[in-house]
């Protein structure tokens, strides 16, 4: 007890991150602070090792010459000397700004420009080879420090530097200069800019998120405190460090509450890392979850027919009980049993499996979650829930309480947070996590926050009757149809989406009679239920074009349809017709932002003949798109797509029918 | 100042490794024939291959390509001719002291245990260099347990340059081509060969695997300076990365040198571009 009011008391001080890492560095010298798994081993930093590190590199950086409100671009996977350089950026008051580790060259110049970037830290040769492509585009760009050094041996570019080399510089320069450090992060200051993450750009160019030390160390205390979260915490880190997510719980949650953050092997080993681990604390995109739950029940499909049957069993008790069960909620004793024995032969071990054995709280956000995905990890006893936020709030607005779990609803505000709705439904938000400013752009800081402090989400809800915020769509998305009904596209597509056949749905209503949709298959889902058809494809666009892959389709369209109608507000945009793209919708040719959000205008340019062959009802439609690998070629497909037409329902018999 | 002593010195250092690449002669194959029975396989065949070069062998089917790989690590024996290896005169050689002198190979249809992970695959690569006996190795004790360890980490190095760490535990078996040969890659890297021989690493492979094998070829013939001596179909392939190329038809040379010479060597557009395309 004496211990926890001691820290109270000394957090008052702790308000910036540098300080907060020395802290834990003298508090918890010992404890695991990051983990990597490396030559098939996890090696284990503890906070003493890690604060010596970013010691070394904080002075390396300042021998290079980087000053106090320097910005350091810092691209790569989840490694630890990817976050050290964070910290160590933050120790010298500068500002660390993380870049999307898969875009191309091409891509990383306009955040290089527009954050002036002098420095980098980057991961290995492929980001280097990036850097070095674009480096007459970016002449402020001085020097390039790499974490790894493999195939750089012929590299003779002045302005390379191994992060090996950098530390020991750092070394050096500390034994010279002991008080240089302390010094300077002692002159860090709580409102100081801590990080600049760049919006995803679903609207225009992205725009630089300033965030401060103090905003982000309360969106950490706040979920710290909310979820009772502890130093003894596990955390896999794996999603991109340029995403708010990843900073407010990788970086700014582990800094605050001194938990461990684990960094896999590789991006492809992230399946058998989890298992190993065993978080306690996740944090995962939708998408992470649905592939998860398709790759379980691909799996279930070949399994032998007493597992399988054992499996639906219990997934039935799971369903009728399990998520009552996690909320503490009244269940009759005979389910209860029936729940335990299934948790025994069958949860148990499927968490195993996933990884999530020992998860006490899980999150998800950044996109709608499928009510059958979100109940299907809550019923076998994982604790998943969900929080609302964007960039400019550290991804803290809204968070679901234990126990108070709705399907549609994003939970109710956070500790620190006022949320408040404007006439026209839209969502605003102030407390001590909004953003300082746009880097650069007083124009669009203006533009966000209203004469009251508020900052304006740009997203419609409302509250319901217990207090809880519901979203529907991004306010300026959601239109008219001519009728006059209301047109909200991400709500309509996220529904066909909730379908693990469907990868990717683009709706178009806005302004016309009806709703069309285009489809991107899910390849994995798709092509084992054709396999197990015997159907015969060669690839995405063959087997995007087979009639039996449109006639499945369509059922889960008008079921979306039947769902639709049982909607007063909704039942006059149900799906009129729709087509299968053939190809998939892809970041590398604009269509998806790099957090893979649609980008709804530029598809509605890009495929217009399309589009407009769905509104005059057309039987089928050419056409020639240009796409990008990823190694930067370019190439042609084109194709004939079929159009075709789904069943409707009158709003009366979908309500008889439900 | 210091910091710049610091920059300049480093691409010193790189160029220095980079210009000491190709070395003096390690293997010399002079007037090489071999014939099974009535069937002449080589005919009087003469190349060499230098220190830390990447030779490539062509040729068109049956031109005797793989039977060269096969002289070279003593599989089969020529009936006339002389090999050289690192300046000694060698006649007669079983496989196993080819590969105890350190000449590892893959082979053109791949030769893995295909119920055996991908880890234990590339442990056979050590074969060669544990010391403990059965008995030793089933007990787990003391020098075995130690070796393993040595062992273990050789192989995660070699996991981790060929990037397979998400595949480590799957059995062989149940991955697709292109990955094998990467694993047969991988093993014969385990034994840490200063001579390497690849019979047709691309063979059926598409366009990105095949681009993804070229770079581990050129990563390992740069990073642990191993003379790479290379079978292939694929001229594109041979032409990018090769330093010299030796070009066979019917047991025959009809070319050596470096990539653009014998492009436009007129014998060998005949015997092979010429007819291929």
């Amino acid at each position: 007890m004496s211990e926890s009011t001691g820290q109270a008391v000394h957090l008052a001080a702790l308000d910036t991150f540098p300080r907060l890492l020395m802290h834990h560095a003298s508090v918890r010298p010992n404890r695991p602070a990051m983990r990597e798994k490396e030559y098939g081993i996890w090696q284990t930093h503890s906070w003493a090792a890690v604060a010596q590190n970013v010691r070394a590199i904080a002075c390396g950086l300042a021998e290079l010459g980087f000053r106090r409100g320097d910005r350091l671009a810092i691209i790569g996977d989840n490694r630890p000397r990817l976050y050290w350089s964070v910290a160590a950026c933050q120790c010298l008051g500068g500002i660390p700004v993380m870049l999307y580790q898969d875009a191309v060259a091409q891509e990383m110049i306009y955040v290089l420009q527009d954050a002036e970037i002098q420095f980098a830290v980057v991961e290995d040769q492929e980001q280097v080879d990036k850097m070095l492509e674009i480096e007459a585009q970016v002449p402020l760009l001085r020097h390039v420090v790499y974490d790894d050094p493999r195939g750089m041996r012929h590299y003779t570019q002045t302005l390379l530097m191994g992060l090996d080399a950098l530390q020991e510089m750092g070394h050096s320069h500390d034994r010279n200069h002991p008080d240089f450090l302390d010094a300077e992060i002692d002159k860090g200051a709580s409102d100081d800019v801590s990080v600049m993450l760049y919006t995803s750009g679903t609207t225009g160019k992205p725009k630089g998120v300033c965030q401060t030390h103090g905003a982000f160390i309360a969106a950490a205390t706040g979920g710290m405190e909310f979820d009772r979260l502890t130093d003894r915490e596990d955390i896999l880190s794996y999603l991109p460090m340029a995403w708010v997510g990843d900073h407010l719980f990788s970086f700014a949650q582990a800094m605050v509450a001194g938990f461990t953050i684990n960094c896999p092997e590789s991006g492809d080993t992230v399946m058998t890392d989890l298992r190993e681990i065993g978080p306690t604390y996740y944090f995962a995109p939708p998408r992470v979850f649905e592939n998860l739950l398709t790759q379980v029940m691909i799996r279930m499909e070949d399994a032998g027919p007493v597992k399988r049957k054992l499996f639906h069993h219990f997934m039935d008790v799971a369903r009728r009980c399990g998520a009552d069960i996690l909320d503490g909620k009244p269940v009759s004793a005979g389910d209860r049993v029936q729940y335990a024995l299934g948790d025994f032969l069958v949860y148990g071990p499927l968490k195993n499996v996933l990884g999530m054995s020992r998860i006490r709280v899980a999150y998800t956000a950044g996109a709608a979650i499928g009510p059958d995905l979100f109940r299907f990890y809550r019923s076998i006893g994982v604790n998943l829930k969900q929080l609302y936020g964007q960039t400019e709030t550290c991804a803290y607005v809204c968070l679901q309480p234990d126990g108070q779990i709705k399907l549609d609803s994003v939970g109710k505000p956070a500790p620190f947070v006022e949320v408040r709705l404007d006439d026209k439904g839209e969502i605003l938000v102030k407390g001590p996590m909004l953003l300082k400013a746009y880097y650069k752009r007083p124009d669009a800081t203006a533009e966000s926050i209203n004469a009251d402090g508020y900052f304006m989400t740009g997203d419609a809800g409302f509250f319901d009757e217990d207090g809880h915020l519901k979203i529907i769509d991004r306010a300026k998305d959601v239109g008219k149809l001519n009728d006059g009904s209301m047109f909200a596209p991400n709500y309509i597509e996220n529904k066909v989406k909730f379908f693990p056949y469907v990868k990717e749905a683009v709706t178009f209503g806005n302004h016309r009679d009806c709703v069309t949709a285009f489809i991107n298959i899910d390849l994995e889902a798709v092509g084992n239920w054709a396999e197990r058809k015997g159907m015969a494809y060669s690839g995405y666009t063959d087997l995007a074009s087979q009639p039996a892959v449109y006639e499945l389709i369509r059922d889960c369209i008008e079921k979306v349809n039947a769902d639709l109608a049982a909607d007063p507000k909704m039942s006059g945009s149900q799906i009129r017709r729709f087509l299968i793209l053939h190809k998939e919708l892809d970041a590398d040719d604009g269509e998806l932002t790099r957090t893979r959000k649609v980008r709804r205008n530029f598809i509605a340019e890009r495929y217009g003949a399309l589009i407009e062959a769905l509104f005059e009802g057309r039987k089928s439609q050419h056409i020639e798109t240009l796409v990008k690998y990823e190694d930067g070629r370019e190439g042609r497909i084109s194709a004939d797509l079929r159009i075709e037409e789904t069943k409707t329902f009158a709003p009366h018999a979908a309500a008889r029918a439900a | 100042m210091m910091m710049n002593d610091l920059i300049h010195v480093a691409p010193d250092a790189q160029l220095a490794v980079a210009e000491r690449r190709i070395g003096g002669v390690v293997l010399d194959l002079q007037n090489i024939s071999l014939s099974f029975g009535g069937v002449k396989a080589l005919t009087n065949i003469s190349f060499d291959v230098r220190e830390h070069e990447i030779r490539s062998i062509i040729g068109p089917n049956g031109a005797g390509k793989s039977s060269m790989l096969n002289v070279i690590n003593g599989v089969y024996h020529p009936q006339e001719g002389r090999i050289m290896f690192r300046g000694e005169l060698r006649q007669k050689m079983e496989p196993h002291v080819a590969a105890a002198q350190g000449i590892a190979r893959t082979f053109q249809n791949i030769a893995l245990f295909k119920g055996m992970s991908v880890l234990d695959n590339i442990m056979t690569g050590r074969n060669l260099k544990m010391k403990c006996n059965l008995f030793q190795h089933a007990l787990y004790w003391g020098r075995a347990q130690k070796e393993e360890i040595e062992h273990r980490l050789k192989v995660e190095e070699v996991i981790d340059f060929l990037e397979i760490q998400d595949i480590r535990k799957t059995p062989v078996g149940r991955l697709p081509y292109g990955l094998q040969k990467r694993v047969e890659l991988g093993r014969a890297l385990a034994a840490e060969p200063s001579l390497l021989l690849l019979d047709e690493p691309m063979a059926g492979m598409n366009v990105e695997e095949k681009q993804d094998m070229c770079r581990f070829i050129l990563d390992v013939n740069d990073q642990f300076g191993t003379t790479i001596v290379l079978i292939e179909h694929d001229m594109g392939v041979v032409m990018d990365i090769s330093d010299r190329v030796v070009v066979l038809d019917y047991g025959k040379k009809i070319g050596d040198g470096a990539p653009d010479e014998v492009k436009n060597n007129p014998e060998v557009i005949a015997a092979y571009l010429g007819t291929s395309h």
